[in-house]
């Protein structure tokens, strides 16, 4: 079965966190997680990362300019909203987004 | 013309962890349907029932407005604005997660289940400053009669979220009828039974059947045991 690697982008440090260790508990995901767009970037380019999830505290703003440079780092690249910063939705999010 | 669409409860995810035996009516945790995402903006709908003095961890949530209504038991919650509180059949209680609130919510009683429905439905704003709120309401009120238990304002009945939706309580008769007016131009409704049979514009829906109507202004309700309890859920059917 392939590996799933999973970027988590937020700005709450704890939520991250616990992002991290919730993606990772899966098998079949790979889960990194960051608060800097920057870092999320670099990230993106070194890394064969197959989804992007966009957390909490992300401004409208914000949110478009990263999906923009992310998607010209990456034209393919999948990036869903991640809502409720935990894993109640985790994996239907990321079953519908892969199957989408 | 009037859309409909019909969850019968026994057709949930389901889920028996042992301390919590949970039932969902849309995708959550392992349960994924894509036919099950969600209805407009409900997208949680998790009929849970826990075991004494057993609960969920401490927790993070963001964007999301959580609505826990009680029906049997207490539930003890503490989050991380501070509040430490327990809430009981009669309270309803929400959490707007915002920009990101850390809580856990354990059964209060050593002793007894708690039963609880725990309700998420998208924001109509992003990143909102995190919010804990519940009220006591007088349950006589709802016999035979739609009580209001939440809307978008903060002067209106119960208490409040960030969204254009409206939860209404009622418990009824056998052979009462009555008619439900949408609030807004543009939601649906999601009928869910708590207890008893219900025929919802034609639908005869049992204990924990869920009926989400759209493309209508009103529905018409006619209960078919004593003591039927319905929960009405008014929404935004445009993400």
């Amino acid at each position: 079965m392939k590996t799933l690697t999973i970027l988590y982008i937020g700005r709450n440090q704890e939520i991250t966190d616990t992002m991290n260790r919730l993606l990772n508990a899966r098998e079949e995901w790979k889960g990194i997680t960051t608060c800097l767009e920057e870092e999320a970037l670099v990230m993106v380019k070194d890394i064969p990362i197959d989804l992007v999830l966009l957390g909490n505290g992300i401004s409208a703003a914000a949110e478009e300019k990263l999906r923009a440079d992310l998607i010209r780092i990456r034209p393919v690249l999948k990036i869903i909203q991640h809502y409720g910063g935990g894993g109640g939705l985790l994996y239907s999010e990321i079953m519908a987004a892969l199957n989408g | 013309m009037a859309q409909f669409v019909l969850h019968k409860g026994s057709t949930r995810g389901h889920a028996n962890h042992g301390w919590l035996n949970a039932h969902h009516t849309f995708s959550f945790a392992n349960y994924y349907d894509p036919e099950r995402m969600h209805f407009g903006v409900l997208r949680v709908l998790n009929d849970d029932s826990i075991d004494g003095g057993m609960g969920f961890g401490t927790h993070p949530h963001d964007n999301m407005e959580i609505i826990t209504i009680p029906l049997e038991g207490a539930l003890a919650h503490k989050d991380s604005l501070g509040t430490s509180s327990v809430i009981q059949h009669g309270d309803i209680q929400v959490m707007s997660a915002g920009t990101g609130v850390q809580h856990s919510e354990f059964n209060a009683n050593a002793d007894q289940v708690v039963k609880l429905l725990q309700i998420w439905l998208f924001p109509n704003k992003k990143n909102v400053t995190p919010r804990y709120g519940q009220i006591t309401l007088d349950i006589a009120k709802r016999h035979n009669n739609f009580q209001q238990i939440l809307s978008p304002e903060p002067d209106d009945a119960g208490v409040w979220i960030h969204q254009d939706a409206w939860f209404s309580l009622g418990t009824f008769d056998e052979n009462f009828e009555t008619d439900y007016q949408i609030k807004k131009q543009g939601n649906g409704v999601y009928a869910f039974v708590i207890k008893g049979s219900v025929t919802i514009d034609g639908h005869e829906l049992t204990s924990r059947d869920g009926l989400g109507i759209w493309d209508t202004d009103k529905i018409s309700l006619k209960f078919n045991t004593p003591d039927t309890e319905v929960l009405l859920m008014d929404i935004p059917m445009e993400l």
